[in-house]
């Protein structure tokens, strides 16, 4: 394989990489039943409500290391 | 129609409300343009970097309405009101893929709204026509709902009585928002954008922080929600049933698909300065999420609280007059009220902007110029906002929340041809136009039936029920038709249009190129350096 070809595949591997990661909020807030539960609750807060809130900035942390990869 | 008036509360919200009043008339003056052209007073020259689109986004997609109704619906029906919080999570990985090529084939052809894009890929003014019409008659009932929710805060204050008098409080913001609409276009609402911003998380942060200490923490709160008392005529499930297990999540979904495509939406991202800016959003705007949930949480701090209210809607205003001193309850409908200005006149500037550029300009007068466009939609803004006032003022404010409804679904069915002729040129505009008239048919028809007082629709195929956002369902049979069709119609060598884009188009940041009527800005000045 010559270096150009390599870099190429290497840049399509970095795009599925990065669309999977992209993907990743969308598998973990569509799977309802896997969070619709009260316990373990955290300060107060059932489990339902704790995970969908710590996705926001788990979401805001993904989007940013995509942006800061293909910059 | 005095009596009852909460005065300091009232004159803490005229202060409010007149120093965003001088700010939006004296906006116009901000990064100065020409807005006698449409770019300059519809997209205010496509020129705002990462910091100012932040705010505006912002400001645009956390409307007012959506700071009353979410708690009032998770006060009305528990914890399938909080799929407002994985909406606005997973909407911004879309943003991130979708939005930039967006942005870039639109710089690159000057395209000012997304029906724009739509006519240029597809060479169909039909189906421009479909995206421009779905897109201004989802928006005017959404205006509409901004200005109750400024009632709504209005009358917390204790305009209270039947006589039209009690209306002129709404006609002064009404006329506050035409002005500065009129007069500055959308720097007013980006100006004003900031104070929202910071209005609105005074006031969250303080109400998610201080309430739920004087009643105990959220623990006890939690508890309380989830236990049945005689006192309470209603108790709302903390954890979602597994029947709403599907509802919930497609209700997330097809927001998060939709919400994008709604005309304001694509204004605030299209008046950016690149696509990068776009991309930087994406990472920096769930902070505004976080917000909202935090928001969603008052509805049950409110049944916590013991707040009782004849109209959901009111649950949030009765909560702040109960706990806060009457210059902070002031403040807080004053919040409620500017929050409101924003997204109203970034919707009708939208709505004014298609109306101009696909309608007006392709079926009334072709040869019309930049300056009798930005003319045209000064006035188109003007109707829309005038038609959204009669809603409230004449007509039952049900049909505004009815209405709004069915344009959430409605707008999901224009994603096929605009979000998919972004990435491919595989279906046929035929195709494409079919799918998206029986999608909008089969959704009006689904929330129809179920006297439109709910979007979910209670589907059973062979006996299985499959209860579903009723734009999910019909957004699958408008795809489905869309991809059966294509071949069909390329089979039948239907013309498929000319498509006047290139795939570097939509990649590809255009440098500074000449734009008309303006002097080219070097890069490190227009850039983000805001």
């Amino acid at each position: 394989m010559t270096p150009v070809e390599n870099s190429k595949a290497e840049k399509r591997s970095g795009r599925w990489w990065h669309f999977f990661l992209l993907l990743l909020p969308y598998i973990a807030l569509m799977c309802v039943p896997f969070y619709a539960r009260y316990r373990p609750s955290l300060w107060g807060f059932p489990f339902f409500y704790w995970y969908q809130f710590l996705w926001v900035p788990l979401t805001a942390l993904l989007i940013g290391w995509v942006y800061w990869m293909s910059r | 129609m005095w009596a009852g008036l909460n005065w300091t509360a009232t004159a803490v919200f005229i202060f409010f409300l007149t120093l965003v009043t001088v700010v939006g008339l004296f906006a116009g003056r901000w990064r100065k343009g020409d807005l006698g052209q449409i770019e300059e007073w519809g997209l205010a020259g496509r020129r705002f970097g990462t910091i100012v689109t932040w705010f505006l986004v912002g400001g645009d997609f956390y409307t007012a309405y959506t700071l009353i109704a979410v708690p009032a619906l998770v006060y009305g029906a528990g914890a399938i009101g909080f799929f407002a919080l994985p909406f606005s999570t997973i909407v911004y990985p879309f943003v991130y893929a979708v939005m930039p090529r967006l942005w870039r084939v639109s710089r690159r052809h000057n395209y000012v709204t997304l029906s724009d894009f739509i006519h240029g890929r597809y060479g169909s003014h039909w189906l421009a026509l479909a995206v421009a019409v779905t897109g201004i008659v989802a928006t005017i009932p959404y205006i509409a709902l901004q200005l109750v929710g400024i009632q709504v805060s209005i009358a917390a204050l204790g305009f209270h009585g039947s006589t039209w008098t009690s209306d002129v409080p709404l006609i002064i913001a009404f006329l506050i928002l035409v002005g500065y609409d009129y007069t500055s276009g959308l720097r007013g609402p980006a100006s004003i954008s900031f104070v929202k911003a910071v209005m609105i998380y005074v006031v969250v942060l303080v109400a998610v922080i201080w309430i739920p200490i004087k009643l105990g923490g959220y623990d006890h709160i939690f508890h309380i929600v989830s236990q049945s008392i005689a006192s309470r005529p209603h108790k709302v499930p903390v954890i979602l049933p597994p029947a709403q297990y599907l509802p919930f999540a497609t209700l997330a979904l097809g927001s998060a698909l939709g919400v994008f495509l709604y005309p304001h939406l694509i204004t605030s991202i299209l008046s950016s300065s690149s696509g990068k800016v776009i991309r930087r959003n994406a990472v920096m705007l769930p902070a505004f999420t976080f917000l909202l949930g935090l928001v969603a949480l008052l509805g049950y701090v409110a049944i916590a609280a013991g707040i009782q209210v004849t109209r959901a809607d009111d649950v949030i205003p009765a909560m702040f007059q109960r706990f806060f001193p009457p210059w902070f309850a002031g403040f807080c409908f004053a919040a409620i009220a500017v929050g409101a200005l924003v997204p109203a006149a970034i919707m009708s500037i939208a709505c004014a902007n298609l109306f101009t550029r696909n309608i007006y300009r392709q079926y009334v007068k072709k040869d019309i110029t930049r300056r009798q466009e930005s003319a045209i939609a000064k006035i188109f803004s003007l109707l829309v906002k005038l038609c959204a006032l009669a809603f409230v003022l004449f007509g039952n404010p049900t049909y505004a929340i009815n209405l709004q409804l069915l344009g959430g679904i409605w707008i999901l069915q224009t994603l096929p041809a605009a979000v998919f002729g972004l990435f491919t040129r595989w279906f046929h505009r035929g195709a494409l136009f079919t799918g998206w008239l029986l999608g909008m048919t089969v959704g009006t028809a689904m929330a129809w039936s179920q006297g439109l007082r709910t979007a979910v629709y209670p589907l059973s195929i062979g006996g299985i029920k499959i209860p579903a956002y009723a734009a999910i369902d019909a957004l699958v049979i408008n795809l489905v038709v869309a991809v059966a069709l294509t071949p069909v119609l390329n089979a039948m060598h239907v013309d498929a249009g000319t498509d006047e884009t290139s795939p570097g188009d939509y990649v590809t940041e255009p440098e500074d190129a000449a734009r008309p009527g303006m002097v080219a800005v070097p890069a490190s000045a227009s850039g983000d350096a805001s």
